[in-house]
């Protein structure tokens, strides 16, 4: 397992070469730039801001000076924000972005699981159906409707909490369930289709002719198999759970990383661009490899190659 | 297992929602001693607080808390007042202003500003190396420009001296006759505290952290306390302040909110006393049930559409006076824009500083569809398809159409709608890659001169490339005019050649819309949107 967990290691750094590169050029071939304004700056004033940057400098030579910083782990100052740096804008935006995608998995976590669970058990009866239409409404209800709906009812309407904002921990509530709310739908479908296919398992026919109550029969026996189709779509739900949340970042106005990973691109920041697709595809890497772990773990068929 | 301690987190977390624990939220408490804080939606993250680093307007709100400059704004119509001088005196040739400092000045950690500190600010301000986007505001000044430039190495060959610390010399290089309105309302012109700045770096340079709460030093009526990235900069009373006294708030919250949808939901719940715009579909609403909140406010503003000059069929002056007499503005006002807008049939704001451009545009449809004729387009026919470039944003796409609309009517053209991410649509523009393009133009301060300056050959701003001798002659006749009637009839003569000459389709003049609670007292419709805090209250 150690050399799986090496190789597979070793495999990042191409893959993150090509898309610093990638992302490198790209960036720079868009149209405008860092100091494109609606007023014009005064070309002399232009060229000392480029000066400053090192943006009058070949742009291969920019390249390497850029990958030579960040093997160094320097992401390079912000073109925006120009008293900070990238390094200290992940280090202030990435908890926010974590705290609210773990909250959100949280939600996930229970709601999908207990009623993709009961949704099996009791399949084709009142419990499936109402856990199956809750499970519909979370697909088709985009945040960006079920967000502004929660803040109009609990804030606006009851006044029990914030509308938006993200200064006190109340404030976590409403986000951490409109964005938990569309990965507890899919948990719940993968759940309750996986648990139907184990249900029908010979292993499971034979717990039951030993005599094993159903309790047992489900949480021991069922489950296990049962999430192997939900751990499959976690490895990249988490990473879109933490990295795919800009709508809700803006509807509530969150300080985190989702947003200022968009809003770079507008503002062509282009080191903080950079810095935030090297964090996000590390992210998607390392939990990929995570995944594939715990299936190894979870399905005893497939072995570690 | 790992996800039920996850799920007894979010448990607690849900059952403390159903407390009401919420400081940051709703009015302040009605006790009498609480302290007054005022909470203000102000759009995007601010880029920086430092005055000689930035351009946007989010930043200026801030940072008009946190320093002062030589003059200030009255509250109601923005003239000039003392500021940081008690009083000053003009030569009368117009060139030197000599500015007397009030006695006893502080910067907000106690140290004495002088003369000299102003000086030093403007050094640092035009020094080339730090880049600064404004610092042409202080190009009026004798040997600023060649110093910005690179061209002028010896500061002491600029105009700005300090014979003692309480009095500042400053020489023009022409008498430019709304220097204190822009040393009022510009950030440009306030002064920095160049020796706390040298003790966080390079004075010279950017990304120095000065600007930071605990490094930051200020001399307005309020000081730094708090800056929480995209969520809220707080500033505080400056017990330094000249004017202290007279200071009525305790504290100002700027939330960094840049969605205004949220940003209207949070007023509704009371986290915010202004919002910073609103959005245009609930306009009416609030028209209908809320009108005591409602602000609709003449903003120094002007929307239009511009040629580029140079390239067919818009070198025909009487294919771009077809186009600006074709549309009905009044109907786009009324019936597509909503927000109170007024109409605009010349360039330059009506009644800016007591200037009113006597031209406009005039002759309507039946005129437009003469010199469309005329230029060889009887009817529209044979006229060549035309792109219309605009910024991706609905507001913008709505009046964009509703344009297009009357054009194809009332003019039988068909003009073509491409909308731009906005810096690509930004950087067509500067490099003159467009044919016909959408535009704004918010002044910075109060004078006809900055709606005209845009029309001026080879100005920055003049993407469309329009050039008349003429015009660029009366525009520098009118930086040396000895009296403000004699510059304002120049002003006449080139707003004149702006409507005969149409190198754009003035649409309308812009309005700010956005919700205010009646608790704040002393709050202005000022024509910038600019309301110096010291004179803003809060009702208990």
């Amino acid at each position: 397992m150690l050399r799986f967990i090496a190789r597979r290691l070793l495999q990042v750094i191409p893959v993150l070469f090509v898309i610093i590169t990638a992302t490198f050029f790209m960036v720079r071939f868009v149209p405008g730039g860092p100091f494109t304004a609606e007023k014009a700056v005064p070309p002399e004033i232009l060229r000392n801001l480029e000066a400053h940057y090192g943006l009058d400098q070949p742009l291969w030579r920019q390249y390497l000076n850029y990958l030579g910083r960040v093997v160094r782990g320097d992401l390079g100052p912000s073109f925006k924000y120009s008293n900070r740096s990238v390094n200290e804008i992940i280090a202030d935006k990435l908890p926010v972005s974590l705290e609210l995608g773990a909250t959100a998995l949280a939600v996930a976590l229970v709601l999908g699981l207990g009623l993709g669970v009961l949704a099996a058990v009791r399949r084709n009866r009142w419990p499936d159906y109402l856990a199956s239409s809750v499970g519909m409404l979370g697909i088709c209800v985009p945040t960006f409707v079920m967000g502004p709906l929660l803040v109009l009812f609990f804030a606006i309407r009851l006044g029990w909490l914030n509308a938006s904002g993200w200064y006190t921990l109340p404030d976590r509530i409403l986000p951490a369930l409109t964005l938990g709310f569309v990965y507890a739908a899919y948990i719940m479908r993968l759940t309750r289709g996986g648990m139907l296919e184990v249900l029908n398992q010979d292993y499971i026919r034979t717990a039951r002719a030993k005599g094993a109550s159903e309790v047992r029969i489900v949480l021991r026996h069922a489950l296990r198999g049962g999430l192997l189709p939900v751990v499959a779509f976690l490895g990249p739900g988490i990473a879109g759970i933490l990295t795919g949340s800009f709508v809700i970042e803006t509807i509530f106005q969150i300080p985190g990383l989702g947003r200022e990973f968009v809003n770079s691109a507008f503002n062509r920041d282009y080191t903080l661009v950079l810095g935030t697709v090297i964090l996000y595809a590390g992210l998607i890497i390392g939990l990929n490899l995570v995944v594939d772990v715990v299936q190894v773990w979870l399905n005893p068929k497939l072995k570690f190659e | 297992m790992r996800h039920l301690v996850l799920t007894l987190a979010s448990l607690a977390l849900l059952a403390s929602g159903c407390t009401k624990q919420d400081p940051a939220a709703g009015a302040a408490s009605s006790a009498a001693s609480a302290p007054k804080v005022l909470r203000l939606g102000n759009g995007t993250e601010p880029q920086e607080l430092d005055p000689q680093t930035v351009a946007g307007v989010p930043e200026h709100r801030i940072i008009s808390a946190l320093l002062e400059g030589l003059v200030m704004e009255d509250p109601r119509d923005l003239h000039p007042i003392p500021g940081q001088a008690e009083r000053w005196e003009i030569s009368p040739d117009g060139l030197t202003y000599t500015f007397h400092l009030r006695p006893n000045l502080q910067w907000s950690d106690g140290e004495p500003l002088t003369a000299d500190d102003f000086v030093q600010s403007y050094r640092r301000m035009l020094t080339p190396s730090l880049g600064s986007e404004y610092s042409y505001l202080l190009w009026f000044v004798k040997g600023a420009e060649e110093y910005n430039q690179g061209k002028l190495t010896d500061f002491r060959q600029v105009g700005f001296k300090a014979p003692d610390a309480r009095t500042l010399v400053v020489e023009l290089k022409s008498p430019t006759p709304f220097l204190l309105q822009i040393i009022a309302s510009h950030y440009a012109w306030t002064p920095v505290p160049v020796k706390v700045i040298a003790r966080h770096g390079p004075v010279d340079q950017r990304r120095n952290p000065w600007t930071r709460p605990g490094n930051n030093v200020g001399n307005g009526p309020f000081r730094l306390k708090e800056w929480t990235p995209n969520q809220k900069i707080v500033v505080e009373r400056n017990p330094h302040y000249w004017d202290a006294a007279a200071v009525k708030l305790d504290r100002i919250e700027f939330l960094a909110i840049d969605d205004i949808a949220a940003e209207e939901r949070m007023f509704r719940t009371g986290q915010i006393h202004k919002t910073n715009e609103l959005p245009l579909a609930k306009i009416d609403t609030y028209r209908r049930e809320h009108p005591e909140v409602l602000r609709i406010e003449p903003y120094l503003g002007v929307s239009y559409y511009y040629f580029n000059v140079q390239r067919p069929p818009f070198t025909d002056k009487r294919v771009r006076r077809a186009l600006a007499l074709a549309i009905d503005r009044e109907s786009l006002v009324k019936n597509v824009l909503r927000g109170g807008q007024q109409p605009a049939y010349a360039v330059t704001y009506p009644g800016i500083a007591g200037y009113q451009a006597r031209a406009r545009l005039e002759g309507g449809v039946e005129e437009a569809r003469r010199l469309l004729a005329e230029a060889g387009y009887p009817g529209g026919r044979g006229f060549p398809e035309v792109e219309l470039l605009y910024n991706s944003s609905d507001n913008v796409r709505i009046l964009a159409e509703a344009m297009q609309q009357m054009w194809r009517t009332h003019l039988g053209i068909e003009i073509r709608l491409v909308n731009q991410e906005w810096k690509v649509y930004r950087d067509s523009l500067r490099t003159h890659n467009f044919t016909l393009g959408r535009a704004g133009w918010i002044a910075d301060y109060v004078d006809p001169h900055v709606f005209l300056e845009i029309w001026v050959t080879n100005n920055g701003n003049n993407d469309g490339q329009f050039s008349h001798p003429e015009y660029d002659r009366l525009f520098q006749q009118a930086l040396v005019a000895r009296t403000t009637e004699e510059r304002y009839e120049i002003y006449q003569q080139m707003d004149a050649i702006l409507v005969e000459e149409c190198p754009l389709v003035p649409i309308y003049y812009y309005t700010r819309v956005y919700a205010l609670s009646p608790k704040v007292l002393g709050w202005h419709p000022t024509l910038l949107d600019n309301h110096p805090y010291k004179f803003l209250d809060l009702a208990e």
